[in-house]
């Protein structure tokens, strides 16, 4: 278990107060100075060496997406965006740091601006976080105040800092429509290249990152890359905020080790699955866009991005969700593809036409609806989807029917053969999902 | 220049190419819906996804990556891209599937049918059974104006439509609402859309979901016959395919030239169809007993001759109208001169240019190619956006590109896109704001546009004049920068100014000859905007019955525009050939050949029996004529005889009032006021708006 000297978010469950005052007997803004007057180069070399990896979701290396930011140009002017549209199903860390620990994310704000000599930061938050909205505002207030950030703050570092509220649509997360979002126009994805390190908000060149990535920054440099690396799995370092939801007896948000694995991440922080091990049917371990895991394989599986990888599925947020034997898990799979569905922009045709197709007969195959030659049929779209798309929403709408194709088939062809052996021709039941 | 290796062919492109320009140029075959060569880039359909060798494993949108964006291969050979691989093909197919299965099966009872992009590409990349078991989507019809008609059932959200309202046309008309399968094109609220050159979203919408309306359910396209024409509707000039099914045109498209109107026309241009078939004159009509009569050929031609038989040449003479070739022209030229009346006039609205100022005093001289090479533009007393649509969207897209100040000396009013409101009329031109001086003195390529809403004033010479002084400089080097430009409402005006129909020595002009008992006898040749006060005897040659035939004591039933083969001179001075696509109705003939026929019944027989025989003598007048699509330059304009000249003060207003009235074949079609009398309702409503605000 990891040790609480470790923590990084040590006031994660928000047992002491989230104000400046707080937050500084916690460390934070210790010596932020000292780190400014290291360098760029000194911070971006430490932040590469530490080996985080970004934490929304695709794990590209932060330190080095720092480094690709082009060289301060009066003219294009930098910008940090930071991504706070936190919509995955599952997924509810960067809520609690906002909500507890914001002065770690604006600490994190003016060092990673300072990194790549940018002098404004946006951080995007997403809509449907109201209370996160006013305690983000206020803790930024608080910093002004304190002159912290703003134009002539005692870092030396002129930087301003906005909060600026989405309007509640999962694809804002991308980092692209984000931006579109920002500037004020529909949140449609944007094509790549140009990237936006080259070309983001206001055609400046831009990076956008993730609250947790930002917000672990000032601590990795204050401990130093070595302590920061020296968890988890090669290639996989550091410490990561778990959000596991679902079956266990104690769903939670924990920071652990990269790397823990699976048993004894529950085990320890979760009291278990709800019935005992024997009862888990299958976990979703990164947030509802990545494949399923049945239970065999990642009873024992370290909780990182190669491991998961291997499996088939993917780290993600880290969002656990734990579904035991209790679980309709095509009815589960058919709620997530229909989520997707509500949420594709519409922009390119294979997520606008496919996601409503996947959903559909993923929806009829609950029910046992189908024929059994339907399944390869539909296995063939997620992959006419995956990978034909702008943005990734296409393949996060086909990995979930992938998964459960791959390891439910026997399940799914179970009900449909006790549907044919007793027909009837009552409507498809939608469980109420289309009046949400 | 990129090498790039496309199937295995090396091809050599520059490196701001798209792939799939790269792919095109190698002669592959990309499959597309919503790139579009003059819109920017959305990358939305998926539809020309190639495989990358050396990208990711996985396609790329080949219209959205440029060349220089690939890698080079590990020893440095071009980068690879397939455009017929296995995985290539899958994608396109899973792509085209996608398209298909909410698309209906309309095909039967489809207007798009038969020249419908999704219908070829699924040709070649559909399957034939389908796979979709559920139910399509329905999405309700929009109402977006009168002459696109929607059938959004058959919408592939390609966004083309919305991409050319926001970029062309500059209206942003056409949006999106909703997200994700419920994603539907409307207009805001369904409201008309609002711009000049909507038409032009039908030609786009690479299926059936925007339609012409007034073509709906008319023809089928492998029925039409296409004749290669130009376009009167203004003096642009635009270059038109007309359909026709048997004698009846069905329909106007744009062809593509990019020195005129890339492939843009007005609604006007498009719409204005049905006016070629209503109110038309198709017999000769003598006016008995206060009323106009049918009769023949011979007995319009025997009035005629009795009354100008009675009277002097000094007392005869002749108007012409906005719409005729050059041959025609030409044609009556020759009768007044074998008359021997020195009164004629081809400004029916008084503008005061003239070929005694040279050549490059009426032209357009930066050309409307040249508009994207400017550096700065002073519109004078015109509205581009009415007068001519397609060249203000030139000029929109060169404001697109940025760095190009706009000031406006005249009405104010949305040209669709921000311009400097200098002020309303030649005091603001005597003395111009200094700061914008200092713009167009700076410029190295001033733009100076005049309308005829500035000339066409009895201070007119004078107002061109000083423009011409602000433009800068002509250039007297061919090629050299011109900036004075002159933009002319009526497609006959600059044809007949290189004619040199004006007033000859001591001879009367258009107003004055419309004057009461200044004349015995007067032919009006398809002029319909002049009012002509009672008194002389009147002979109207022309097409459709309008103010002029009404005024008429003799009716000549002429041919349109699509119904002859004429030589047209554009307001930059291009001369085109537009040919012939049907026939005149009924007992009415080729106008040149109506002019024969009456020279000879006046005993003044012009020297020629074909259309043929009159260029050969038109060509060795005016040489120029004969260089198709060619700009011939004039030597530089002389205005010394205006410079100084008292100025007005009244401020200018441009001639175009009503767009789509501005002449008797649009005043004819049922469309056109349709269309006239929504923009009329809209205003209106916009008044009243304003009216409760204020209150």
């Amino acid at each position: 278990m990891l040790h609480d000297r470790d923590r990084i978010f040590t006031n994660l469950y928000g047992f002491d107060g989230w104000d400046l005052e707080s937050a500084r007997r916690r460390g934070a803004w210790d010596g932020t100075k000292a780190l400014i007057e290291k360098g760029k180069d000194w911070i971006i070399a430490e932040m590469k060496a530490s080996g985080l990896r970004g934490r929304g979701g695709a794990g590209f290396p932060t330190g080095m997406k720092w480094s690709f930011m082009p060289k301060p140009d009066p003219a294009r002017p930098s910008y940090l965006v930071v991504n706070a549209d936190e919509s995955e199903p599952g997924t509810c860390k960067d809520r609690e740091i906002m909500r507890h620990d914001p002065q770690l994310l604006i600490e994190g704000c003016l060092i990673a601006s300072f990194a790549m000599g940018a002098h404004a930061c946006y951080i995007y938050i997403r809509g449907e976080y109201v209370l996160e909205k006013e305690r983000l505002e206020a803790a930024v207030e608080q910093a002004y105040e304190a002159n912290l950030v703003g134009k002539d703050n005692l870092h030396g570092w002129p930087f301003d800092i906005y909060v600026h509220h989405g309007a509640g649509a999962y694809i804002c997360g991308e980092e692209t429509a984000l931006l579109e979002s920002l500037e004020g126009k529909k949140g449609m994805p944007r094509l790549k290249p140009p990237f936006p390190a080259n070309m983001g908000l206001y055609g400046c060149p831009t990076t956008v990152n993730n609250v947790e990535s930002i917000a672990v920054a000032p601590t990795i440099l204050k401990r130093g890359a070595a302590w920061f690396a020296g968890f988890g799995a090669k290639n996989n370092a550091g410490t990561k905020l778990f959000c596991v939801s679902g079956h266990v007896n104690k769903p939670c948000n924990v920071e652990e080790a990269m790397s823990i694995p699976f048993r004894q991440l529950i085990d320890e922080h979760c009291g278990g699955i709800r019935g005992g091990w024997d009862n888990l049917l299958a976990v979703i371990p990164g947030g509802s866009s990545v494949p399923l895991v049945p239970a065999n394989e990642i009873i024992d599986a370290p909780m990182d991005f190669d491991s998961l990888k291997n499996l088939k599925s993917a780290l993600g947020t880290a969002a656990v969700i734990v579904m035991d034997r209790s679980t309709d898990i095509v009815r589960a799979i058919a709620r997530i593809s229909y989520f997707y569905r509500h949420e594709s922009c519409g922009q390119c045709t294979p997520c606008r036409e496919g996601t409503g197709w996947m959903w559909r007969v993923v929806s009829r195959m609950a029910e046992g609806r189908a024929q059994r030659r339907e399944i390869d049929m539909l296995l063939e779209v997620t992959t006419q989807i995956e990978g034909h798309t702008i943005c990734a929403l296409g393949d996060a709408a086909a990995w979930p029917v992938q998964g459960l194709i791959r390891h439910f088939r026997p399940e799914i062809e179970r009900r449909i053969d006790q549907y044919a052996a007793n027909p009837h021709s009552d409507p498809i039941r939608d469980f109420g999902i289309a009046a949400e | 220049m990129t090498k790039i290796n496309v199937d295995g062919t090396i091809v050599d492109v520059p490196p701001e190419f798209t792939v799939l320009q790269a792919c095109e140029a190698a002669g592959a075959e990309i499959p597309r819906f919503c790139f579009h060569e003059r819109l920017s880039i959305a990358g939305n359909c998926r539809m020309c996804l190639v495989e990358v060798k050396g990208g990711p494993p996985k396609p790329q949108a080949s219209c959205a990556i440029n060349v220089r964006d690939l890698r080079p291969g590990k020893d440095g050979e071009p980068p690879e891209v397939l455009t017929k691989s296995p995985m290539t093909r899958k994608a396109r197919e899973g792509v085209m599937e996608f398209l298909l299965i909410n698309h209906p099966l309309d095909c039967p009872i489809c207007d798009q049918g038969g020249e419908c992009d999704l219908q070829d590409q699924a040709m070649a990349y559909g399957v034939d059974t389908s796979r979709f078991a559920e139910n399509k989507r329905a999405v309700e019809d929009k109402y977006i104006g009168v002459f696109v008609r929607t059938s959004m059932n058959r919408c592939i959200h390609c966004t083309r439509c919305v991409r050319f309202t926001n970029e062309v046309a500059g209206t942003g008309d056409m949006g999106s609402i909703g997200r994700g399968e419920d994603m539907e094109i409307t207009t805001y609220l369904e409201s008309a859309m609002d711009s000049e050159l909507q038409g032009c979203i039908a030609d786009l919408c690479p299926v059936g979901a925007l339609l012409p309306k007034p073509y709906a359910f008319r023809q089928r396209p492998w029925e039409l016959t296409k004749t290669q024409s130009i376009d009167v509707m203004d003096a642009l000039g635009s270059a038109i395919r007309v359909d026709t099914r048997f004698r009846e045109v069905m329909r106007i498209l744009p062809r593509i030239n990019d020195a005129v109107n890339e492939e843009w026309i007005s609604d006007k241009t498009r719409q204005v169809v049905d006016g070629l078939k209503s109110r038309r004159l198709d017999r000769p009509l003598v006016r008995r007993d206060g009323r106009l009569q049918p009769a023949s050929w011979t007995e319009a031609f025997a009035a005629i001759a009795a009354k100008v038989k009675a009277t002097t040449p000094a007392r005869i003479g002749a108007i012409a109208g906005d719409l005729q070739s050059v041959e025609d022209l030409f044609a009556l030229q020759g009768l007044m001169g074998l008359i021997g009346s020195p009164n004629l006039d081809c400004r029916q609205d008084g503008t005061k240019l003239h070929p005694a100022m040279g050549r490059a005093s009426y032209l357009f001289n930066a050309t409307v190619q040249g508009i994207e090479d400017a550096d700065a533009l002073l519109i004078i007393g015109s509205n581009p956006r009415k007068e001519s649509p397609v060249l203000n969207a030139r000029i929109r897209k060169r404001w697109l590109k940025g760095n190009f100040p706009i000031g406006v000396i005249g009405e104010n009013v949305d040209l669709t896109y921000p311009t400097l409101y200098l002020g309303a009329g030649p005091d603001t031109l005597a003395a111009l704001p200094r700061d914008f001086a200092e713009i167009l003195g700076r410029a190295e390529r001033p733009l100076v546009l005049v309308g005829q809403g500035a000339l066409s004033r009895p201070d007119g010479a004078a107002v061109l004049a000083k423009a011409a002084s602000l433009a800068g400089a002509m250039a007297s080097a061919p090629g050299g920068w011109r900036g004075l430009s002159v933009l002319h409402t009526a497609a006959a005006r600059v044809g007949a100014l290189d004619l040199g129909f004006v007033p000859g020595e001591g001879g009367m002009d258009a107003l004055a000859m419309a004057k009461a008992g200044a004349l015995d006898v007067l032919f009006l040749y398809g002029a319909d905007e002049i009012a002509v006060e009672p008194g002389a005897f009147t002979v109207y040659v022309g097409t459709n019955g309008d103010r002029g035939a009404s005024r008429a004591d003799v009716v000549l039933p002429a041919a349109t525009y699509t119904e002859k083969s004429g030589t047209y001179v554009n307001t930059e001075g291009r001369v085109q050939f537009a040919e012939r696509a049907s026939f005149p109705p009924g007992d009415a003939r080729e106008d040149w050949a109506i002019l024969r026929a009456l020279s000879d019944a006046l005993g003044t027989k012009l020297p020629y029996d074909s259309l043929n025989q009159l260029r050969v003598k038109l060509f060795a007048a005016h040489p120029h004529m004969a260089r198709i699509d060619e700009i011939a330059e004039g030597p530089v304009a002389d205005f010394t005889a205006h410079v100084g000249s008292a100025i007005g003060r009244e401020p200018f207003v441009s001639p175009v009032v009503d767009f789509y009235q501005t002449n008797a074949i649009a005043r004819s079609s049922r469309t056109m006021a349709e269309a006239s009398a929504l923009a009329a309702n809209r205003i209106k409503a916009a008044q009243g708006q304003m009216q409760v605000a204020a209150e």
